[in-house]
């Protein structure tokens, strides 16, 4: 993974704003979820997120357009069937005949289309992809159900990945994905017209209890110890997860990506779009190890330790 | 295990996970009303319960505990 880019739309939506609209309340949502705002988009499309990000992403690679030849888009809240985001987005980007594909797991998205690539790129199917997790829930969000629309955001985050040579070491380690498909009323976008539902209790029972041991499982397969890593950036699903699957890693040197409390529940656009941040900020020196985990609707997970661009 | 031994190990997992003071805790106190626990607390304290008893309480039966006398009852009951 060589560079990074994220882009939330300008309007910002307060505690305060959704009080006006739903029974609610400023520190009810940051008792419960540790959510302070999140970017709502106004005329954006998740593919003009999504290439927003990878065009950044792009840019701070040094990479060219023409130089891309698989671009991959995670997401669950494209409205339109076809053409896929993925080729909107190398519309946009004027990457000329890449591989071009969506993957929707939802929340785990980036983690799964991550994989994928690093897949591809190992097996010699590509030599530069741009990697993306794109999401406009506000789309799918009932703003008349205040136990849900306080929760999520819209927003979109690319990595570049470029294939290394043999003798170079793997700045991707292999990924570690799975679902538990009996569960799949737990986090719901369903029927038409569809709006996000979920079971509240359970998915946080899960994510609390069943994931730290897939996280440091994803650690094992990249032999880096829990204690080297640098950076923990999971799904950006409410703070009291993260930081419940946070305690139960004990990683005393990571740094815990929280921008939920700016951005909201983003979907498969939080890891990227924290991850960036992070860079941005300079949080997480070059090379050191972060161990990116995504969860979510499926019940889907995956994630995999990634050296920091 | 006696009913006054499960309350003195729930009073102990209330004030670890919620910040319940252990005065505070008796078997006609509600979670939500009386002790100020939410949802997802409610959720730490259950899966805390089923670590400390060796006791399985499933998603299902949680919403029916609205006690600390009836979750006193559920866990004694498996126990």
């Amino acid at each position: 993974m060589i560079a990074l880019g994220h882009y939330q739309p300008s309007r910002i939506l307060t505690n305060d704003d959704l009080a006006q609209i739903v029974d609610t309340n400023d520190t009810w949502i940051r008792e419960r979820v540790g959510i302070v705002t999140r970017r709502i988009a106004d005329t954006e499309t998740v593919a003009d997120m999504a290439a927003a990000a990878a065009d950044k992403a792009l840019a701070n690679s040094g990479l060219a357009a023409s130089d891309i030849d698989l671009v991959v888009v995670a997401t669950c809240s494209a409205v339109d069937r076809s053409p896929n985001t993925a080729c909107r987005v190398a519309a946009k980007l004027g990457i000329d005949a890449p591989g071009a594909f969506d993957v929707n797991t939802a929340c785990s998205g980036f983690s799964y289309a991550l994989g994928t690539v690093d897949h591809a790129l190992r097996a010699g199917a590509a030599r530069n992809a741009i990697v993306i997790g794109a999401e406009k829930l506000s789309d799918f969000t009932d703003w008349t159900d205040r136990s849900t629309c306080i929760l999520f955001g819209d927003a979109a985050g690319a990595a570049v990945v470029t294939a290394s040579g043999d003798d170079e070491p793997a700045g991707i380690g292999p990924v570690v994905w799975g679902s538990v498909p009996e569960r799949s009323d737990a986090v719901r976008i369903e029927g038409w017209r569809p709006y996000i539902q979920q079971e509240g209790q359970s998915v946080f029972r899960w994510a609390t209890t069943a994931l730290a041991p897939l996280a440091l499982k994803a650690c094992e397969r990249a032999g880096v110890a829990p204690s080297e890593i640098a950076a923990f950036v999971p799904h950006q699903a409410n703070l009291r997860i993260i930081e419940g699957i946070a305690k139960r890693l004990d990683m005393p040197q990571a740094v815990i990506a929280k921008d939920i409390i700016e951005s909201g529940n983003t979907s498969a656009a939080s890891v990227p779009l924290a991850l960036s941040k992070l860079v941005e900020r300079r949080e997480v020196p070059s090379g050191a190890p972060v161990l990116l985990f995504g969860f979510g609707g499926g019940l889907t997970y995956a994630g995999q330790v990634v050296r920091c661009p | 295990m006696t009913r006054d031994e499960i309350t003195a190990g729930l009073a102990e997992i209330l004030e670890e996970v919620a910040g319940v003071s252990p005065d505070d805790v008796a078997e006609e106190k509600s979670f939500t009303d009386d002790l100020d626990v939410d949802s997802l607390s409610m959720v730490e304290v259950v899966v805390a319960a089923e670590e400390k008893f060796g006791v399985k309480i499933p998603d299902n039966d949680v919403q029916n505990l609205k006690t600390v006398g009836d979750a006193v009852a559920y866990i004694e009951a498996q126990s």
